[in-house]
Order: structure tokens, then C-alpha cells, then sequence
């Protein structure tokens, strides 16, 4: 096999995709310290950071358009592509949802502290641990790494039903905590956003790799 | 630099040298046609050209009968030999791709290298005389003989020529093998076929010997193939051969006359098989 | 051949959390537009039982010694668009040659397996070869009109097989043929002009008026638009999508896009043997083989 001329173009697709991936990696992760360690230095950062990411959307948006058509992917090729022109808005979203996090943080560290208990960690390791494997499966192809991934969108599912349950009690027993409690409950939702972004990401790996289309569908 | 110089030198000098000699060549040619002009426009007349011959001494001796003879015998050998040579041809381009049409093609050659007096005689031998007499037909028969190969030959090429996609054309709307062959292959290479012919008349034109044997030579009009005829080229052997100045002038009055019937036949055939579709 | 019908499905789930009845306050804003999924219209689907209009079975090609096809079997639907590719040399051209046997006229071939039209096998002994080349007509990679005036290029299968009783007859036809060929506006006033004025473009929608007028039921296109400019090789495609209604076609190409646009179903060739034959939207989107799927993308050195 030879060097085929639209390698780079699909080099440089990959390339940005999973630059853009690790910076909403990062951004989940930091927006996560802030709450855990009441830094609103660290909110702010995710805050300021998401504009790169945005920046990255549009550019891989173009260069998938480019490629499409100036060299007329077919085949794997052309899934290749196309799931990238799906995928990049969704690690875009992620990246929302983190400053959306990082935001919510900004207001309970204006207030007493409080986290109901809840082993937030927990939750937001298996995201984070998601969004990583999600693109590592992307970059390599590999459908089966994709469908494990999409497996543990269930664990996350669970948590956050048993975390809105914990806030739900707390704060009908105490009221005075509801201000403080809505927050968390964004904060849980938006964690469990996410994970359902990686799902559908994961589904787009199923379509490149073997051509299968298994959105809405059950398992 | 220098090199640069030297090679347009012999660029030119080349240029200079192949104009020349083809000039030369043409010379000849215009040498030849002025000889005849200069020589033959002196006995040239129209009493010439309408009277029978006389013998000398005589008044209004012409070469009316010769004329006819010659058109006579000329156009009796194309109808024997055209058509003959065509298909001929017309088998060789298309099915002689095999050791017979090898064969074929090279005793085709080997004809058209024949010397035409072997020809004659062998058309005397078969028939003049079994026939007891000479005749325009055996006269005839030679020549169509002779231009025979040169026919095949030329039409082969030319069918060559014609590329086969036009065949394929023809065949994948559903004509037959035949059918493509006559309408679509012999249509196109129509022009070239012709140019073949003219070569062949011009050569049969020019023919002395094999009518020595055959057609002989007659001193009146006649239009009866079955009889003796007069042509061109033995009344010039005969009037040239002749002691008597008379005749020598005739003579080449006469083979004016015959260069003119030749190249005014050439330019009817061109005209007639001009290919009215070139090919951008 | 667009679908025209699309079935919503129901409201989109998958982005709504999974299992859980949290209030609409709390679900991100994310407005989900329901997925259509393309369901197959009827008419396709009995178009797909339809008896094939030529069929190929197990079919060998033999020059002299050399085995140039192998164990060929397809089928060509009707009314349909069925494409070759493959590289050059792959066996292609050989094979759509057999489809109105023009390979009988080259010398030292030989022919094995079944080759059927309408079911009868075409290599039958006893054929009408003449007959079999009107109905399956065929349009050549350079095109090659009769060196005549562009009437008598269209006129000359419908007066050599005698289909017209009349000269005013003979003018419909070819006219109908001109236009169903796209070029009857273009030479409707130089009929008499010699074929060879005609671009190459137009040359080749003069070949291709040229077989239509015999009225065939199959037309074969041998690369037909490799020697044309991109804007007469659109107008051959759009023609070819027109046709597709009322003939067959089959076409080699060796370019795979132009097999995408215009074919139905394509076939993939190499060194004579069938890679693969599939849907056209399937095999350039996600061939069965992998050796389809290196090709189309371009990893054959």
C-alpha cells in the first residue's frame, strides 16, 4: 500500500479531534476540582478555556467539509468523515456542560458549604474514565472498546437516579439547603449529560467501523 | 552557441537539399510532358484525331480507331480486372489473416511482378489460339490480368486503413458480416480503393507487348471484340519503328494524345471518389 | 430511484436520561429532531423480484489459452443502471462485449458457461447474432460515427434491417431517436452536415441516437464519456439516468464516481474474476469485501 494523498487531510482530522477531546477531558476535570476543592479560580479557567473548544468545532467542521469535497472519501473513508462531523459537536456540548459545572460551582461557593454526602467521585471518574475510552475507541476503531463503553452508561444512569434521590431527601428534610440543593442536582444532571453525549460518540464508532447505524436502538 | 549554428546549418542545408531533389524529380516528369507537347502539337490537329488511318502517302490519316481501340480495350480489362482485384482485396484485409492469405497475398506479388509480354503469350497460348484469330476480348483479358494484383493489392491496404471501429459500429446495430464490409468498410476507403485503380489503369494504359499477341492492331474503326483491334501504344510502336518522318511526328502526336486520355481519366476518378466526410 | 417514503419514528429517547422521571426543568436544552428511517417503497421491492433482463452464469472467456474471465455470475436488472469497475486489464470491457457477443468477431476466442437474455441463452447454437445485436445495443469508448451526413448515421440500422416502409416514417424515427438522445435541438437544422462536424460530446449522443434507433431493450456503454470533456460527460450521465426508464443499461467505467452517480447496482472487477457485486449505495459506502473496500478508497498501488 502506498501513501494515499488523503492521509493528512484524515491525519489532521484525527489529530485536532482528540486535541479537542482531551481539552473537554481537562475542562470535566477541573470544573470536578473546583466543587470538590471550592476553587473558583479553577471554575473561572474551565469557563475561559471552553472558547478554544468552540474554536475547534468549527475548524473541524470545515475540514471535514473540505475533504468531502476535494478528495471524495468513500467507503470507511467516508464514514470516517462523516462521524467526525458528528462527533466534534458533541465533545463541543461536553465541554458546555463542563463550564455549565464550573458555573453552578461559582454560586455554591458563594454560599455555606454543603454536598449532601454525596461520593460525587464516584460519578465523575466514570465519566471522565467514559469520555477516554470513547475517544481512544475513536481514534483506533475499535467497536467492541465502543460497546463496552456504551455499557457503562448504565452504572452513570444509576448513580445519578441514587444521588437525586439522596438530594431529593435532604432537602425536604431540611428546606433551608434547596437554594444549595438545586445546584447539585444541575451539577448530577449535567454529569449524567455527558456520559450520554459518549454514548451517542461511541454509537458514531459502531457506524464508522462496520457500517452499522444502532442509534435508537435497544441493546 | 556554436552548436547551436551548426545544427540550423544542416537543418537548412537539408531543408535546401531534399527540395532540391524532389524539384529534380518532377523535372524529369515536366522534361518528358514538354518533349511530348513540343513534339506532339506539330501533327496534332483534328483530322487527327477523328480519321481513320491511312498509309502513307495518304491524305487525313488519323488515329480515330486507335482511340477508340484503346478506350475500348482499357475499359474491357477494368471490367474484367476491377472487380476481380476488389473482392480480391476486400478478402485478404478482412479474412486473409491465415496461411492461405499469406499464400494468396504472395502469388498476388508474384503476379505483379510478371513481365506483360509473359502475359501475352500466355493469353495466346490460351486464347488466340484455340480461338484461330486475334481479338479485342483476348486483348482485353490481358490487361485485366495485369491490373488484377495491383488492384487487390492496394484495396487490401486501404481497407486496412479504415479503422475498426467503424466495423464494429456497423455490426453492433445488426448488420451482417457482409453487409458491413460493402456499405461501411468499402464506402470509407472508397477514395483510396479508386487511387488504387488509377494506378492500375495508368500501368494497363502503357501496355505494348501483351497486345502485340492479342489484340494485334487494325487499320479501320471497329467495335467487335471478337475481332483484331487498334490501340495507342502499338500504332506508336508501329508509326515509331516507321522509316518515314511523317510518322515519327505522328507517332508523337499520338502519345500526347494518350498522356492526355490518361490524366483526364485520373482527375474524373479522383473527382467521382472524393471523400465528401473527413475526419476532424 | 429516491425513496418518497420516510416513516417518522417515535419522539427520540436517546437523549433524555435513561429510566428516570425528572422534571422537564431539569433536562438540558437540547431540542431533538425525530430520525426518520428510510423504509423500502413498495414498487422497490417488487422491482427487486423482478426476472432478470440478462443474466450471466458461471461464464468463462477464453483468449486462445489465456482464461480472461472467471466463473462470471451476475444479473442485469431491467430498467436498471448496472456498472463495471475494476483497474485496467481487470476483464470489464471483455465481459460486457459477451452481453451482444462482439468478442465473436475476434479470432481465438471461446466462450463457456451461460450468457442468458430474457432467459434463453444467447450462445446457443443457432442464435441470430444480427437479431441479438438490435436488441442489445451498444455505445463504444471513442465514438465512431459513419463518415456520413448525421441523418444517415442515425437511418442506417433502421434501412439496413428494413424497419421503415416509408421515407416520412424513416424521418420520425430518426428524429425520435435525436431526441431521445438529447440532440435533436442542437442538429435539427444541419442534418445533412457531415457527422464529423459534431464535438466529441455530441459525436458520442449521435452514436448513442445511432443505437437507439433500432429500438433496442438493453443499451451497453463501453467507457463512453473517457474521451469527453466534464460538461458533455454530465449531459451523457443525465441522459443515461433518462434512458434508465425505458431501457437497460449497462456501462463500464473506469471511474468509480461516475459508477455512483449513475449506477444502480455495481459490480467489481479484478483480473477477471468478480470481486463483487452489490447495491451502489452499499458498496461505496460499506463494501463486503475487503479488497472492494481497498480499491474504492484507493490503497492498489
Amino acid at each position: 500500500m502506498h501513501k494515499r494523498l488523503i492521509e493528512e487531510n484524515l491525519n489532521q482530522i484525527r489529530d485536532k479531534l482528540l486535541v479537542m477531546g482531551g481539552a473537554a477531558e481537562k475542562a470535566i476535570m477541573l470544573s470536578m476540582r473546583s466543587l470538590d476543592e471550592r476553587d473558583s479560580s479553577l471554575a473561572e479557567r474551565v469557563i475561559r478555556e471552553d472558547d478554544a473548544i468552540d474554536v475547534m468545532e468549527v475548524e473541524l467542521d470545515q475540514m471535514c467539509v473540505d475533504v468531502l469535497v476535494l478528495k471524495q472519501p468513500a467507503a470507511s473513508d467516508l464514514r470516517f468523515v462523516v462521524s467526525v462531523a458528528r462527533t466534534a459537536p458533541m465533545v463541543e456540548r461536553i465541554g458546555d456542560h463542563a463550564v455549565n459545572i464550573a458555573k453552578h460551582c461559582l454560586v455554591l461557593n458563594n454560599e455555606p458549604q454543603f454536598d449532601a454526602g454525596l461520593d460525587l467521585t464516584r460519578m465523575s471518574t466514570k465519566v471522565q474514565e467514559m469520555l477516554i475510552d470513547g475517544l481512544d475507541a475513536f481514534t483506533s476503531g475499535d467497536p467492541e472498546k465502543a460497546r463496552a463503553t456504551i455499557e457503562k452508561d448504565d452504572e452513570v444512569d444509576s448513580l445519578y437516579d441514587l444521588f437525586y434521590s439522596d438530594l431529593i431527601a435532604a432537602m425536604g428534610r431540611d428546606p433551608s439547603l434547596v437554594e444549595r440543593g438545586v445546584q447539585w442536582l444541575f451539577v448530577i444532571k449535567h454529569l449524567e449529560r455527558i456520559a450520554d453525549y459518549v454514548t451517542n460518540i461511541c454509537e458514531q464508532i459502531i457506524y464508522m467501523s462496520r457500517g452499522q447505524v444502532i442509534k435508537h436502538s435497544v441493546w | 552557441m556554436s552548436s547551436l549554428w551548426w545544427r540550423k546549418l544542416v537543418n537548412r542545408t537539408m531543408t535546401v537539399l531534399t527540395g532540391l531533389c524532389a524539384v529534380l524529380a518532377v523535372c524529369a516528369l515536366f522534361l518528358i510532358l514538354g518533349y511530348i507537347l513540343a513534339d506532339g502539337i506539330r501533327a496534332l490537329s483534328i483530322g487527327f484525331l477523328v480519321n481513320s488511318f491511312k498509309p502513307i502517302g495518304e491524305a487525313n490519316s488519323g488515329i480515330a480507331n486507335e482511340i477508340v481501340g484503346s478506350a475500348i480495350l482499357i475499359g474491357v480489362g477494368s471490367l474484367i480486372g476491377m472487380p476481380v482485384g476488389i473482392l480480391a482485396g476486400i478478402y485478404l484485409s478482412e479474412f486473409g489473416t491465415n496461411k492461405f492469405g499469406t499464400l494468396l497475398r504472395f502469388l498476388i506479388d508474384t503476379l505483379t511482378g510478371t513481365p506483360s509480354i509473359i502475359v501475352g503469350v500466355f493469353v495466346w497460348t490460351v486464347m488466340v489460339h484455340p480461338m484461330g484469330h486475334f481479338s479485342a476480348l483476348s486483348g482485353a483479358v490481358a490487361l485485366g490480368i495485369l491490373m488484377m494484383p495491383i488492384v487487390a493489392r492496394t484495396t487490401e491496404e486501404m481497407i486496412k486503413l479504415v479503422p475498426d471501429s467503424l466495423r464494429e459500429a456497423g455490426l453492433a446495430l445488426g448488420a451482417p458480416r457482409w453487409r458491413v464490409t460493402l456499405g461501411v468498410v468499402l464506402r470509407t476507403a472508397a477514395s483510396g480503393v479508386a487511387t488504387g485503380a488509377m494506378l492500375a489503369i495508368a500501368r494497363i494504359a502503357g501496355e505494348t507487348a501483351p497486345l502485340l499477341f492479342t489484340a494485334l492492331g487494325l487499320n479501320y474503326l471497329s467495335t467487335n471484340l471478337m475481332q483484331p483491334m487498334g490501340s495507342l501504344t502499338v500504332r506508336i510502336f508501329y508509326f515509331a519503328g516507321s522509316p518515314y518522318e511523317e510518322w515519327h511526328n505522328m507517332a508523337w502526336a499520338a502519345t500526347l494524345v494518350l498522356v492526355t486520355m490518361i490524366l483526364v481519366l485520373n482527375i474524373a476518378v479522383k473527382i467521382l471518389a472524393r471523400n465528401r466526410h473527413q475526419q476532424a | 430511484m429516491m425513496t418518497d417514503q420516510l416513516e417518522p419514528l417515535e419522539e427520540d429517547e436517546d437523549m433524555q436520561s435513561r429510566g428516570s422521571t425528572s422534571p422537564a426543568v431539569l433536562q438540558a436544552a437540547e431540542p431533538e429532531r425525530s430520525i426518520p428511517r428510510f423504509s423500502v417503497p413498495e414498487s422497490e421491492k417488487e422491482h427487486s423480484r423482478a426476472p432478470d433482463k440478462m443474466s450471466v452464469q458461471r461464464l468463462n472467456f477464453y483468449y486462445g489459452r489465456t482464461r480472461a474471465l472467471k466463473d462470471i455470475t451476475l444479473s442485469v436488472t431491467p430498467n436498471r443502471v448496472t456498472a463495471f469497475i475494476g483497474p485496467s486489464g481487470c476483464g470489464k470491457s471483455t465481459l460486457i462485449r459477451t452481453l451482444n457477443r462482439m468478442n465473436d468477431v475476434v479470432p481465438g476466442t471461446r466462450v463457456e458457461g451461460v450468457v442468458e437474455l430474457d432467459g434463453e441463452n444467447i450462445y446457443a447454437s443457432g442464435t441470430d447474432v444480427v437479431t441479438l445485436r438490435r436488441t442489445v445495443g451498444m455505445v463504444f469508448q471513442k465514438s465512431n460515427p459513419f463518415p456520413r451526413s448525421i441523418f444517415d448515421n442515425v437511418a442506417y440500422g433502421l434501412k439496413i434491417n428494413r424497419l421503415t416502409k416509408s421515407r416520412s416514417e424513416l424521418a420520425e424515427r430518426v428524429e425520435s431517436s435525436l431526441r431521445a438522445a438529447a440532440l435533436w435541438e442542437e442538429v435539427k437544422d444541419r442534418l445533412k452536415e457531415s457527422a464529423y462536424g459534431l464535438s466529441g460530446g455530441q459525436q458520442q449522443r449521435l452514436c448513442i441516437a445511432r443505437a437507439l434507433a433500432v429500438a433496442p431493450e438493453v443499451i451497453l456503454m463501453d467507457e463512453p464519456c473517457s474521451a469527453l470533456d466534464p460538461i458533455a460527460t454530465q449531459k451523457i450521465e443525465e441522459l443515461i439516468v433518462e434512458l434508465k426508464e425505458r431501457y437497460t443499461i449497462v456501462i463500464v467505467t473506469h471511474n468509480m464516481q461516475q459508477a455512483a452517480r449513475v449506477s444502480d447496482s455495481t459490480g467489481f472487477f479484478w483480473l477477471g474474476e468478480l470481486i463483487e457485486f452489490n447495491n451502489t449505495e452499499k458498496m461505496f459506502t460499506k463494501p463486503d469485501k475487503q479488497m472492494t473496500e481497498d480499491y474504492i478508497t484507493g490503497r492498489f498501488g
